[in-house]
């Protein structure tokens, strides 16, 4: 298979140059605003001395002129030495993977969710194109489309932990609790409903009205028309025709999305009190711990450039026509 | 009881001890507390779980629970022994003697010496600690001339320091642990080998702490509690809705938002305790650039406060916590507070007249006068009274713009070079000292760029800092509160700092916790004799 091999070689070479052209402009923006992590712990503390500030940006190394720190970054970061955290105490590759499990979890329970309903309503709805049940599809679509993250999570705690107990407000498992690996992962699953779910709603509602419109479009075309013509089963001209070349779309999109879902799990992991990598990246913004926010958006963009690799290659296995060279 | 109370009122000019008390405060409680049972708080995550290195807010909630202090303060701020069973000031302020409690021991088995009491004060609290590198700024040495006596020695008066001397402000570390290391970065920052009623068992970052029963906590019977969970929940909704659920007890420092906080109290186990903050001296003001020229003249900051229905703004904006604050020292403090000053009532006819006599009349559209406010970032409450603010002074004609901002970019417009700002609504803790606590905002010597909660109005008048620098050395009790509240009026009347309110730094529990608030430091405290009733 050389034409895989010429391709891999080809786009890591290429992923490569992205991922150094993103660190490079990750580190100038997160170093343009005024102040930095020695100001913000300083007033945290509560104040201080004089020396207290400078004290902390030498121990910091935040007193070397800028052009130095970024050569020292990037000559760590060749090492895969991310650096250190010194908001969260740890060396950053620590402080990630600490974390990196349960947004892993999160992220893929809520992806997987969100692209199995989707692409099954979607193609309910695009089957039944103008009936009432696409009506009701497109509809609850819609809502999850325009339904903010936060609300519906709030919303969805008042419901089954408050009104109904039914199952815990937030965390990611119970604290202490003892027995077999079964129950602790009954236990954790328990605690991952309700933020998968509500991190799921609006990737679904994308899934959905995109495999919906694509579903309608590909029924259509003229090799559905022959399918039918051949005598096949309605059952199986969705089935083996139009849902394949449906997908590709949808396809593309989940390969977008997951890097904007990082984003999305900041917001889930806050209201669930989920221990993983959005809220330590959102607290880190605030905080403007550097080198933590330049080790989780590089891990992050390596994820979604490598996302997106896999995508390509899953395209030309579902779609032959489509080369691996073009 | 009665002894400790006297002698301890600063426990200056007269040579103190205390008896060797057991038992002291478990006697208090009518109730018999309920041993055993497992205390689940809410904190935002800390970045360490040393106050010895940090003074950062949550670490001061936890810490003083795996760590103790030399001494406690009762709700009255007078000290109570813990590591140690006396601390003495000589008359003229400049030494104390500490003389420790026999068989203390760390959580790891070591004895807890002088040496760990030296080492902490010379190495860690003086070069680390933000608030102790300039509370011990005059400590030149510590003399340890048996295993459990330190005598600290100081180049000037620092009567203030006996204000200072808890888990929180001064907290010995073990030595054996951090000498010769790298103190900030030491592991031990992260999972603290203590001397507290509970030890530390493990941290998972973002979910919760663990902290279980110290077998050989120097009480007998205490700590009650077999062990604290301290979930580590950031949203303030989602705290809410844990207390709501009961999946939690308890948790300090305004755990949730005061909308939430009165709708909370409404359930019948959930209650906000009125005291247990006194310590922190919470407090909510609007510093104001004096360096402008249109903000110079004291007639115009007047005229601000004038504007201002503080009334109004606590009832609606503050959902009725805290009242009208009359100067820098909040009323909690009663040591020191004084209400005898120039008060500013609410009338935009005065305010108006005194812009006009101060220049500033109206253009065409009405305005006076165009100022920026910057909000402190941390929590929604100060854009909110931000908005408040904008709204009311727009009725005498100062034309508010209001500047949100990250944390980093607030503190160097507000504190950085240059002081880019006209107003800012911001709040701080006034602590249990006001040398300690509130000298910081009116110095002129601590007009320093660059650090967050300095004196950032610009505002320096010879006579303030000589009444400020009186009061420091000053050894006599008496002589200091007669200087602070001299220190009030004159604040009260050059008004570089408007006050707005003396915010409680409420906690908010579950009715089933007991003992929760047995220091003015609440839920800072050790909670060794905190229990959960049946």
């Amino acid at each position: 298979m050389p034409s895989y091999a010429s391709f891999l070689i080809r786009r890591l070479f290429q992923s490569f140059l992205i991922v150094v052209g993103i660190v490079i402009i990750n580190f100038v923006v997160l170093n343009i605003p005024p102040g930095d992590m020695a100001d913000v712990m300083a007033g945290t503390a509560g104040g201080g001395d004089p020396g207290y500030a400078d004290a902390l940006r030498e121990e910091f190394g935040l007193d070397e002129p800028i052009t130095i720190q970024f050569v020292n970054y990037m000559t760590s970061l060749l090492r895969l030495d991310l650096g250190y955290s010194f908001t969260r105490n740890m060396p950053v590759m620590q402080a990630i993977m600490d974390r990196l499990g349960a947004t892993l979890l999160l992220m893929s329970t809520a992806i997987l969710l969100a692209f199995v309903l989707g692409v099954l309503m979607g193609m309910i709805a695009g089957k039944n194109a103008g009936k009432p049940l696409d009506a009701v599809i497109s509809v609850l679509a819609l809502i999850g489309y325009a339904t903010p993250l936060f609300w519906l999570g709030l919303l969805l705690i008042l419901l089954f932990t408050i009104n109904l107990g039914w199952l815990p407000s937030g965390g990611m498992k119970t604290i202490g609790m003892r027995g077999p690996w079964w129950q602790q992962w009954l236990d954790i699953g328990e605690h991952l409903i309700l933020p998968a779910f509500t991190l799921a709603v609006f990737y679904l509602a994308i899934f959905a009205r995109l495999m919906r419109s694509s579903v309608i479009e590909v029924a259509g075309q003229d090799f559905v028309r022959t399918a039918r013509a051949k005598g096949m089963t309605e059952g199986r001209v969705y089935l083996r025709h139009v849902t394949a070349n449906a997908m590709l779309p949808v396809l593309t999109m989940l390969g977008l999305q997951i890097g904007g879902m990082l984003g999305g799990s900041v917001v889930v992991e806050t209201i669930f009190s989920w221990p993983g990598l959005g809220r330590m990246t959102y607290d880190a913004i605030f905080a403007r711990d550097v080198n933590l926010l330049l080790g989780v958006l590089f891990m992050s963009s390596v994820c979604v450039v490598v996302t997106n690799l896999l995508v390509d290659l899953l395209y030309s296995w579902i779609d032959p026509r489509i080369g691996l060279n073009g | 009881m009665e002894i400790n109370r006297r002698l301890f009122t600063l426990g200056l000019g007269s040579a103190v001890a205390w008896p060797a008390l057991g038992g002291l405060t478990t006697a208090a409680y009518a109730q018999s507390p309920v041993m055993g049972g497992t205390l689940r708080i809410i904190l935002s995550e800390p970045v360490g779980l040393v106050s010895a290195v940090s003074s950062q807010g949550p670490i001061a909630q936890i810490s003083p629970k795996i760590f103790d202090g030399l001494v406690e303060y009762d709700l009255d701020m007078n000290p109570q022994p813990q590591m140690a069973t006396s601390v003495e000031m000589s008359d003229d302020a400049q030494t104390m003697t500490v003389v420790l409690r026999e068989g203390l021991t760390w959580h790891d088995g070591e004895p807890i010496t002088s040496a760990d009491v030296a080492f902490s004060a010379m190495e860690v609290w003086s070069q680390f600690h933000p608030r102790g590198r300039s509370t011990y700024a005059a400590l030149t040495e510590v003399e340890t001339p048996d295993e459990l006596t330190a005598i600290f020695k100081f180049s000037k008066p620092s009567a203030f320091v006996m204000n200072a001397l808890n888990a929180s402000e001064a907290q010995v570390v073990p030595k054996h642990i951090y000498e010769g290391t790298d103190i900030l970065t030491n592991p031990n920052n992260l999972a603290p080998v203590g001397s507290g009623p509970f030890k530390f068992v493990e941290w998972q970052q973002g979910e919760y702490i663990l902290l279980e029963k110290n077998e050989n906590y120097w009480k007998e019977d205490e700590p009650y509690l077999d062990q604290i969970v301290v979930l580590l929940i950031a949203d303030s909704a989602s705290r809410a809705i844990a207390f709501e659920a009961q999946e939690v007890e308890a948790a300090g420092a305004i755990p949730v938002s005061l909308a939430d906080a009165r709708r909370l109290e409404e359930l019948p186990f959930i209650e906000i305790p009125e005291s247990g903050y006194e310590a922190y001296g919470n407090n909510n003001f609007m510093e104001v650039n004096v360096r402008r020229e249109y903000l110079a003249d004291p007639k115009v900051r007047q005229a601000i406060l004038h504007a201002l229905d503080r009334e109004a703004m606590i009832k609606n904006v503050y959902f009725e916590f805290g009242k009208v604050a009359t100067g820098p020292v909040p009323s909690t403090i009663s040591t020191y507070y004084t209400a005898d000053v120039p008060t500013y009532e609410f009338d935009t006819e005065k305010a108006i007249s005194l812009l006009e006599e101060a220049g500033f009349t109206p253009d065409g559209s009405g305005v006076r006068l165009n100022l920026t406010l910057d909000p402190l970032p941390y929590g929604p409450i100060y854009p909110t009274v931000a908005a408040s603010i904008k709204q009311q002074l727009a009725v005498v004609g100062i034309e508010v713009t209001i500047r949100s901002a990250d944390a980093a970019t607030y503190y160097q417009r507000v504190y950085g070079e240059g002081n880019d700002f006209d107003l800012t609504i911001t709040g701080a803790s006034a602590l249990t000292d006001p040398t300690i606590g509130v000298q910081r905002f009116f110095w002129s010597k601590n007009i320093i760029a660059g650090v967050p909660f300095s004196n950032a109005s610009g505002y320096a008048d010879p006579e303030m800092d000589e009444i400020l620098e009186s009061a420091a050395a000053e050894p006599d009790p008496a002589k200091r509160i007669e200087l602070f509240h001299k220190f009030q009026v004159k604040a009260a009347t050059d008004l570089p700092i408007l006050p707005i309110n003396d915010m409680p730094y409420f906690a908010v529990k579950n009715t089933r916790l007991q003992n929760s608030e047995v220091s003015p430091y609440g839920f800072g405290g050790s909670f060794s004799t905190a229990y959960l009733a049946e």
